[in-house]
């Protein structure tokens, strides 16, 4: 797992670095695009996130401790916080469709929607591999000699709530 | 019904041998096709009319595919029973299998010598479902049809034998890259009229072949050489094809947008394309390491040197054609100046060679002995011819590869690079290529010369090969 979130952390990098490059060559541009972003709900994007990634560690902490049931709790509610994030998403992804700022937009919109939708669908990966676990924990399908496999999960997780940080800022509020 | 070959775990394993007989056969075709462009680059009208250079072009990349596809069947046909731990589900189907597909594969390459192109679409009806005219799909649509046909009744054989033995992690990835490579080869029925279009769903065929599936298809059978001559626990080497595979995927599937840069595809994709193809080389890197690792961590001195040369060998090479020249001309500002230049020529020379000639050698390596009854390895001789051949097309590959970078590098400068009015048109930039054309015709015949001592190196006949178990290597 950890090989494999250092790929996704260096498709990720790439992405990032590709973006501060073009900001770089491209400010004005990209301080006039940045505008039309609504920044006021990334505050409540960002705790979803957090929050999410606080319950599945939590979570961790159960399966350690033999509850599998309570983990698998844990992990539900942090599912139904991550979906705050989700729903917020998909409604800035419908405003800025509405206004015509589409990935074809100019070279900012396109580098957000590759940055942002490669993010989001990670998002609904991470939140399908957090159902898998809590169903497995609920049937005791971990333990606190047996818990790699949740461990993994959870560390995903992590991974996407790592990169919306260092995203947010970036994409949104520095420039 | 021969006496049943004692070297074999299963008897039906020995339908292989036909698919990689015959796909050397093809293979040497390939090659001598690659002489006598090599040639046509030097002397333009050499064997004009009999041959010219767009017919030699097709037959080159076309017996590439096919005798890949062979190899991938053979290599099938003989790792599937093993890892299932059972007898193939039907020996015959896949002999038949083998006639219909090299008949077809003959009637079409002949059809190519003795036809012109276009009369070969009218004798063949292309008018009905056109699909032919297409780079590396140029065979008829009735061809096709056949590929898939044998395809499928591969596809039944191989699946029925999983699905009534054990499945491992090898063989369901082979199975996976199996099915892959058959699903995609579908677009090539898909031809719109819209040439953005057709090149869109084209490089579905193409680059998804080279650039997803087929890596998977290399990464198992590299795995059960390794498994095979290593004697690494298997935890381990399927712990490395899972990295592997990830990687490939992640990196191959978005990374088919490195070929809609210029063809009337939307901007998004220099982006996409660019970012996502830039990370390619890393599942080469992995299985670099993956083979020099297991080989280091040996449990066992395999006799068969051979095999495991041609595994280190083709995940180096892979890494660097595959990985590293592809990623030289993969970013959307470097490709604008070099796209369709030596440097695409010299990037699929490497990489082909590389990744996939070099991974059907390592098992025919591997498995052609006890396919011949010799036992784990052939002798000592053999082996050094073999050895022999491994350096001198591997070494004859790098220098052809060198010397179209350099081509390209050139070609660049003249043509592309150059401020408007000072740029050369394309034959005059050609004609400034002629020295390095010339040492790649070289190269090229450096390279039949390992493919003939390797060939070379199956003529030992002798029953009295190494039957001494493996030894123990101590701790």
């Amino acid at each position: 797992m950890w090989l494999f979130i250092l790929a996704e952390l260096t498709v990720f990098a790439l992405l990032i670095l590709a973006f501060s490059v073009t900001q770089q060559l491209k400010p004005q541009l990209f301080g006039q695009s940045r505008q039309l972003l609504d920044t006021s709900t990334g505050l409540a994007m960002t705790l979803s996130l957090l929050s999410a990634g606080l319950l599945a560690a939590l979570a961790q902490v159960q399966v350690r401790q033999g509850q599998s049931r309570r983990a698998a709790w844990l992990l539900l509610a942090a599912m139904l916080v991550a979906c705050v994030y989700v729903g917020i998403k998909l409604g800035e992804y419908r405003h800025l469709l509405g206004a015509g700022l589409g990935i074809e937009h100019n070279t900012f919109f396109t580098l957000y929607w590759i940055l942002t939708g490669f993010h989001f669908l990670h998002v609904l990966l991470g939140l399908l591999i957090l159902a898998w676990l809590a169903l497995t924990a609920w049937r005791h399908g971990y333990g606190p000699e047996r818990c790699s496999g949740f461990e993994s999960g959870v560390l995903y997780w992590h991974m996407v709530d790592l990169v919306w940080v260092l995203l947010f800022p970036l994409v949104y509020l520095i420039g | 019904m021969s006496i049943a070959n004692p070297h074999l775990k299963f008897a039906s394993q020995a339908v292989a041998k036909p698919y990689f007989v015959f796909a050397l056969i093809l293979f040497l075709g390939q090659v001598l096709f690659g002489l006598i462009m090599g040639l046509q680059y030097v002397v333009g009208d050499f064997l004009f009319p009999v041959i010219p250079f767009n017919v030699a072009r097709m037959v080159h990349t076309n017996l590439l595919i096919v005798w890949l596809l062979f190899g991938f069947m053979g290599a099938a046909y003989y790792l599937v029973p093993e890892e299932a731990d059972r007898e193939l589900h039907s020996p015959k189907l896949a002999i038949l299998l083998f006639w219909v597909f090299a008949a077809a594969g003959v009637l079409t390459i002949l059809g190519y010598l003795l036809v012109p192109y276009a009369g070969l679409a009218r004798l063949t009806h292309n008018e009905l479902l056109p699909t032919m005219g297409r780079e590396f799909l140029e065979q008829p649509t009735i061809t096709k049809l056949g590929i898939v046909v044998v395809c499928l009744g591969f596809l039944y054989n191989i699946g029925m034998t999983l699905l009534k033995g054990r499945k491992t992690t090898v063989s369901m990835v082979m199975m996976t890259g199996l099915i892959g490579l058959a699903v995609f080869f579908l677009f090539s029925f898909y031809n719109p009229g819209n040439l953005a279009r057709d090149k869109f769903y084209w490089w579905w065929v193409v680059h998804l072949w080279v650039e997803g599936v087929w890596e998977l298809i290399m990464g198992s059978m590299l795995a059960f050489v390794l498994i095979k001559i290593t004697g690494v626990d298997r935890e381990v080497v399927e712990k490395w094809l899972y990295v592997i595979i990830a990687m490939a995927l992640i990196t191959g599937i978005i990374g088919t947008g490195h070929h809609f840069f210029w063809i009337g595809a939307p901007e998004v994709w220099l982006w996409v394309g660019s970012i996502f193809s830039a990370l390619e080389p890393l599942p080469f890197l992995a299985m670099v390491m993956f083979a020099f690792s297991m080989v280091k961590n040996r449990r066992r001195e395999h006799p068969n040197r051979a095999a495991t040369l041609w595994a280190k060998g083709t995940t180096v090479t892979a890494f660097f054609g595959a990985g590293v020249w592809g990623f030289l001309h993969t970013l959307a500002p470097v490709n604008y100046y070099t796209h369709g230049t030596q440097l695409t020529a010299a990037h699929g020379h490497l990489a082909f060679y590389g990744a996939y000639a070099m991974i059907v050698m390592t098992l025919i390596s591997y498995a052609m002995p006890r396919l011949r009854g010799l036992g784990e390895a052939a002798d000592e001789r053999s082996q050094t011819l073999e050895v022999w051949g491994f350096w001198l097309m591997t070494l004859s590959m790098v220098m052809i590869t060198l010397l179209l970078t350099a081509a390209g590098v050139v070609q660049v400068l003249l043509q592309r690079w150059a401020e408007d009015g000072s740029a050369l048109p394309f034959m005059s930039t050609t004609e400034q290529l002629r020295g390095l054309f010339w040492a790649r015709l070289v190269s090229g015949v450096g390279f039949l010369a390992g493919l003939v001592c390797y060939l070379l190196s199956f003529r030992q006949r002798a029953r009295a090969a190494l039957r001494a178990p493996a030894r123990v290597v101590p701790s």
